[in-house]
């Protein structure tokens, strides 16, 4: 009985490696499904790092190594994961893998690991990160749960991106620390908003943007 | 002396509120503020653990983590550096401590169990305790200055939390354009909120 169940798993065909399932798998996170606006995960570091478009880009890029490779890992590892002690298995993984990323980001880029402070260590507990190992690396082969981690974490990267290109371009006057308000506006009497820069401004630009985007596929909530 | 904890407590309360300046703990502050007796559980169930991981991981940190904390176990280890297993060893300890303390309310106080105990393992994940304890580290305080902050850090996130439950349960019969409903809301509301607390920013003890 047991044999027959497996020759029929290794009858069935290989499935394609971007077949609709894994693209869909891959595409949904960016809008309909999107970690930061629909799912409510990992805002902290979406407003926390959004002060400048760099550091969101660096954040951005921590989180999508964390993220795809620990969905990888744990999806490697799910058949022998008790399912008692899997959330301190998931984090021993996460937490491996952010010492991993601090450790670069302090040898090769001190200036901007600096910026971020507690933040890099804060990917550990990033919701987005433990609850798609929960939800997805759990239950999926390995080369899915990558496309999983890959789409969830480029549709948190753009949410970042944008909040931060708003927030630097009106909190700051300048994109990337390059000036591009021109300097005429400044003596017609322009200022820069301090708002943007500090924590309030991040709170109103990402519900905004969660407004603009729920209007636009009409998602609606509660 | 007493006035510098107390300025220390005031400024983790207000000015710089945990959640409200630093935007730690934000996934569990959306969550869980719909209704007032569940935010106030969640409130009170990570002032609690707050107070007393933040102490906890300063003992780890300064007498086995840090740059030279290894010394009194002889002096080959004088120049053994760990601070690089401080997020592994941090979280490990919140997790293991949120255990605990779960088994101890279960043990002593039913009550309090009922009242807590579906908030704790979610306490394990709230960036707001991790957070505390790394700003502990990074702002290099002393053991009483960090029972002061995790203890102030709490009540901050506790009166956060509170008032964004009262606000929302209000705004159930108001008429929110329907993309707004939610988050979007929920954004600016607590927009205006860490605006409000900002105010306190000129404060001097």
């Amino acid at each position: 009985m047991a044999n027959d169940v497996q020759t029929a798993e290794i009858k069935k065909p290989r499935e394609k490696m971007f077949s609709k399932k894994n693209l869909r798998v891959l595409r949904e996170p960016l809008s309909d499904n999107n970690p930061i606006t629909f799912q409510v995960l990992g805002i902290c570091s979406a407003l926390a790092t959004t002060v400048q478009v760099n550091t969101a880009l660096v954040m951005t890029l921590a989180v999508t190594f964390v993220l795809t490779l620990s969905n990888v890992f744990i999806s490697l590892l799910r058949n022998k994961i008790p399912s008692k002690i899997r959330i301190i298995v998931e984090l021993a993984v996460i937490a491996t893998l952010v010492i991993l990323v601090d450790q670069i980001l302090k040898a090769y880029l001190f200036d901007i690991s600096k910026q971020l402070s507690v933040f890099v260590g804060l990917i550990i507990t990033n919701c987005i990160i433990m609850g798609r190992a929960e939800a997805f690396a759990l239950q999926n082969k390995p080369w899915p749960s990558f496309l999983d981690g890959l789409g969830n974490a480029m549709g948190y990267g753009w949410i970042l991106l944008v909040i931060a290109t708003g927030r630097e371009i009106l909190g700051s006057g300048s994109f990337f620390g390059f000036q591009i308000i021109p300097q005429a506006l400044y003596q017609a009497g322009y200022e820069n908003m301090g708002l943007m820069v500090l924590s309030p401004g991040a709170f109103i630009l990402l519900g905004l943007l969660v407004w603009v985007q729920r209007t636009i596929t009409k998602t609606v909530h509660e | 002396m007493l006035e510098h904890y107390l300025s220390l407590f005031v400024k983790a309360v207000f000015v710089e509120n945990i959640l409200l300046a630093f935007f730690l703990g934000m996934c569990s502050f959306l969550a869980v503020s719909k209704k007032v007796e569940t935010a106030v559980g969640l409130g009170l169930a990570v002032t609690f653990v707050l107070t007393i991981t933040a102490p906890t991981n300063w003992f780890i940190h300064e007498y086995i983590l840090k740059e030279g904390a290894l010394a009194w176990a002889g002096e080959q280890f004088g120049s053994v550096d760990l601070s690089f297993l401080n997020f592994i060893t941090f979280i490990a300890t919140i997790a293991a401590m949120v255990q605990l303390v779960e088994m101890v309310i279960d043990k002593y106080s039913p009550k309090l169990y009922a009242a807590l105990g579906i908030f704790l393992p979610l306490i394990a994940v709230n960036c707001a305790i991790l957070g505390a304890s790394l700003f502990m580290v990074e702002r290099e305080y002393t053991l009483g200055e960090s029972v002061v902050f995790g203890f102030g850090s709490g009540i901050g996130w506790f009166l956060a939390i509170v008032a964004m439950a009262s606000i929302r349960t209000k705004i159930r019969y108001s008429n929110v354009p329907s993309g707004l409903k939610g988050l979007g809301i929920t954004m600016l509301i607590t927009g205006l909120m860490s605006m409000a607390f900002m105010l306190f920013s000129g404060i001097q003890l």
